[in-house]
């Protein structure tokens, strides 16, 4: 997209986003709001930069356990997905518990985790990765499975092993599913890791949102959310380019 | 007649399809020797396409005995070109890399039939299109990408089904010359070709014998020898016994007695 054509498309956007910051600006000042009610934008930004404290490791925690519960998701997604297409046997098998554990209300496990992995990142990551792997078992095993029937005949005319066949069409086939499945994954893995954080943490930038409660500095809590969804967009980005870099016939497909 | 490599017996086909039972195939027996360029024609729905399957051994018959080279047909046979109604070239792999899949699969080095690869895309007129997505191509070109990874690795059997229905008349007529060519016309060994198409004049134009199928289902209404001199020229397409031959399978497929 050429910069005229991106101006073209998202000058609504910005004019109401800049009108709603003036209109939230004037209301705060206008009506004398007190600010650990609501901050005005200015204290937002500036709490952005000047917490009181650094932002760098809480972002860099917050970002470690949600590239890494995405990464759990997506291995341990990917992996059960082919599982379950590889033979309807392990399918019948594998489904009931997936489902089963999909439907769990992650938040209840959480202190399970704690006591099953101890503190630390690592209990975050899974929370995260428990959110977000189903779509990716269920994209995979769609992916795998749904080859048109010609396609699997011109692999029997060359009498291609099943190994074969799963690798130079299925997987090919596959990899749309997979990648529309790990932008769900990434909002998912965003979920978990400040759920994990609200549960148990001594940093990230859930554990900072949960300690703004007690000192009222309501402004760091929207500066946190802020930081949140940028690691969150940054994070959905990477993978929304990956898709067009590894699966450029599925352009669209969705 | 040479011997046969084909053998089919009272071959029968039942699908069964949700809505009920679909006879696709009634009573087909066909011989088809080594070397011959036998050609299927008949309406739509007929079971053409459910006999090349048959015969490549991808869907077993429901009755009737089929062989090829002496052998029961019970798996997919191999050694063969086999050419889809529909072009199904994988979609991620570029056309090359279509056209290499069977080396690919049957596990022969890939590396090694690259020219071969790229000089039958020449000769399909997709010399400048090897490096092309299959979406870049219209359906015709898509059809003889799927031509030419039907032949890289050079079957002595081909089972095409109407492999030139997507391409416009100059095109088809080009092709039928090429694939004379492939097939052996003037040199010495030749493959078998079975040719399924909906076109009276390319049928009786390519082939040795024309197989005329009857509607749904299918049953062998006529088998015409197309007697012509070979090799097969663009003149011999204005002969008065290419139009008699025309006539003559026109007649069996519309059912029309003298
Ligand atoms: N997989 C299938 N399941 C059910 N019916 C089928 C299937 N394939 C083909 N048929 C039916 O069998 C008949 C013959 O089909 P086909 O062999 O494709 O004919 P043709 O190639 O001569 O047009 C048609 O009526 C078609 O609807
Ligand atoms: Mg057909």
């Amino acid at each position: 997209m050429t910069l005229s054509a991106l101006v073209g498309r998202y000058w609504p956007t910005a004019a109401l986003f800049a009108l709603l910051l003036a209109l939230w600006q004037l209301a705060v000042s206008a009506l004398e709001i007190r600010p650990y009610l609501l901050p005005s934008p200015a204290m937002v930004w500036n709490a952005l930069w000047q917490a009181g404290f650094s932002w760098w490791p809480h972002l860099w925690i917050t970002s470690l356990e949600i590239v890494g519960a995405f990464f759990m998701a997506a291995i341990v997604g990917v992996a059960l997905g082919t599982a379950v297409a590889w033979s309807p046997l392990v399918a019948n098998a594998l489904m009931p518990f997936l489902v089963f554990v999909n439907t769990l209300p992650k938040v209840a496990i959480a202190p399970l985790l704690l006591i099953w992995i101890g503190y630390g990142i690592l209990p975050t990551m899974v929370m995260g990765a428990l959110i977000g792997f189903f779509p990716v078992v269920i994209n995979t095993a769609v992916g795998l499975s749904q080859v048109e029937t010609d396609m699997l005949d011109l692999g029997r005319v060359f009498s291609a092993p099943k190994w074969k066949i799963f690798l130079k069409i299925r997987i090919p086939n596959a990899l749309p599913y997979i990648l529309s499945a790990l932008k769900i994954t990434a909002t998912a893995a965003v979920v978990g890791a400040i759920v994990g954080e609200f549960v148990a943490s001594q940093a990230g930038l859930g554990y900072v949102i949960a300690n703004t409660q007690s000192s009222m500095n309501t402004a760091v809590a929207f500066a946190s959310l802020i930081w949140i969804s940028a690691i969150g967009l940054a994070l959905y980005g990477v993978v929304v380019l990956a898709a067009r870099l590894w699966a450029p016939w599925a352009e669209g497909v969705e | 007649m040479s011997t046969s490599l084909i053998d089919l017996q009272k071959v029968g086909m039942t699908y069964e399809a949700a809505s009920g039972p679909v006879e696709a195939l009634a009573d087909i027996s066909l011989r088809v020797g080594t070397g011959e360029f036998v050609s299927l024609v008949g309406p739509s729905g007929c079971g053409k396409s459910t006999l090349l399957r048959i015969i490549a051994g991808l869907r077993p018959a429901t009755k009737g005995m089929v062989e090829v080279t002496g052998e029961q047909v019970t798996r997919p046979i191999p050694d063969i070109g086999m050419v889809f109604q529909a072009p199904i070239l994988l979609k991620w792999r570029s056309i090359l890399r279509n056209v290499l899949l069977p080396a690919e699969l049957a596990g022969r080095d890939a590396g090694k039939l690259r020219d071969r690869a790229l000089a039958l895309l020449d000769m399909a007129g997709l010399g400048g299109f090897a490096e092309k997505l299959p979406r870049e191509l219209s359906g015709g070109m898509q059809q003889r990408a799927a031509l030419c990874r039907a032949l890289l690795l050079d079957p002595p059997l081909l089972l095409m089904d109407e492999p030139f229905g997507a391409l416009d008349a100059m095109t088809r007529d080009d092709m039928a010359l090429e694939l004379l060519r492939i097939w052996g016309e003037t040199s010495g060994a030749r493959k078998t070709v079975l040719f399924v198409t909906h076109s009276i004049a390319e049928a009786v134009f390519l082939s040795d014998r024309v197989v005329v199928i009857t509607p749904r289902p299918g049953r062998v209404a006529a088998d015409i020898a197309i007697d012509l001199p070979r090799p097969r020229t663009v003149e011999l397409r204005a002969s008065e016994a290419f139009g008699r031959l025309n006539f003559d399978v026109f007649r069996a497929l519309t059912g029309r007695a003298g």
